[in-house]
């Protein structure tokens, strides 16, 4: 059962998954987070600076990652993985062969360009939704926030950011 | 026939060893990625052109899903259909699945250990920080009106914890409805 839920859940977050990336976040905070419990907020804040950290696109990441942490066992990644996939290979599947109808298609500029707006505000969301009083313990935990807003506004790598935020953890708590 | 068959084999271990490598060296995901997909893609195997590498960006960002994932679909099913799809989907997948799954099982047996509990008690803030910090450079340029819908989406999915699904469904509705009523 647990692994039709993953698989379903993955599905979803596969297909509404516009934007990629940060857009994705909101999506598998809701899905993964407030409707399935399955793992908590910080746990998910760790599981996206694991991520951060490693090759390969976050949703992917989190979908093997949470897969396992949910049943325990390597079947669990496997199922969330594929499903985060499919809806992508099947949709570009489809896309790639009719490519050169849809390219300049209004309609389909148009759903885009509607969707945008939306999709800054899903990345907000996420942002905003891990702002939890368990990610944020203290004053040094916005300190520390307001730090890597700038640097990262300033293009600082994001893997050496997060080894500094580690550094500091481990030196200030 | 067992001519063709070595040719798309030559073919599916290239597209496989092109997307393991782009998998495995792009960090984070998102916009980094983009010149290393690049270079070896069109520079280095020449599977599609400079030009069409654009269109494919934008191609690959109108659907859902990652976007190394689409081009992979994408330059996959190009070269050699269904096939070359899946073999590229692999190449980027497995990667980074081995790899996160060593820390899945890794990580849950030092996550209690006192270090490691300070550690990420810095870095959660810290990842806040980079989910934020690129929503500046997305909303330059963009409507006053839009900026506030997508303030209001955020709110209302952080405050009344409806489905960003929603949210995405309208804006495509809204979008639709635009280029189909008002843009005649």
């Amino acid at each position: 059962m647990i692994y039709f839920q993953l698989f379903i859940t993955y599905l979803k977050i596969g297909f509404f998954g516009f934007g990629g990336g940060y857009t994705m976040l909101s999506l598998i905070q809701h899905e993964v987070v407030e409707y399935r419990h399955w793992i908590s907020n910080s746990e998910l804040t760790d599981i996206i600076a694991i991520s951060q950290m490693t090759p390969g696109p976050i949703a992917i990441n989190s979908a093997t990652y949470i897969g396992y942490t949910v049943t325990g066992n390597i079947w669990g990644s496997i199922i969330a993985t594929v499903a985060v996939c499919l809806p992508a290979l099947s949709i570009m599947i489809l896309i790639t062969r009719f490519y050169l109808k849809l390219q300049n298609n209004k309609y389909v500029t148009g759903i885009l360009s509607g969707m945008k707006p939306m999709m800054i505000g899903m990345i907000l969301s996420a942002g905003i939704l891990l702002l939890t009083p368990n990610t944020f313990i203290d004053y040094k935990s916005w300190i520390i926030l307001a730090a890597a807003f700038i640097l990262s506004i300033l293009k600082l790598n994001p893997i050496i950011l997060i080894i500094i935020a580690g550094i500091v953890g481990v030196m200030i708590y | 026939m067992q001519r063709m068959n070595k040719i798309e084999t030559v073919k599916l271990k290239a597209l496989f060893t092109s997307f393991s490598k782009i998998g495995i060296s792009t960090f984070g995901g998102g916009y980094a990625m983009i010149p290393i997909i690049e270079r070896e893609i069109v520079e280095n195997r020449k599977w599609i052109e400079k030009d069409q590498f654009l269109e494919l960006l934008t191609l690959a960002q109108s659907a859902p899903g990652p976007l190394a994932l689409n081009t992979a679909v994408f330059v996959g099913y190009k070269i050699c259909k269904f096939k070359g799809a899946l073999v590229s989907v692999c190449g980027i997948v497995i990667p980074s699945f081995t790899i996160i799954l060593i820390i899945a099982l890794f990580f849950s047996k030092i996550k209690d250990n006192q270090t490691v509990i300070a550690a990420f008690k810095g870095i959660r803030p810290a990842v806040v920080a980079l989910i934020l910090a690129p929503i500046f450079g997305l909303v330059k340029g963009m409507e006053y009106y839009k900026i506030a819908l997508a303030i209001a989406a955020a709110l209302a999915v952080w405050l009344l914890g409806i489905s960003p699904i929603a949210f995405i469904v309208l804006g495509a509705i809204a979008g639709l409805l635009h280029v189909g009523f008002i843009k005649k």
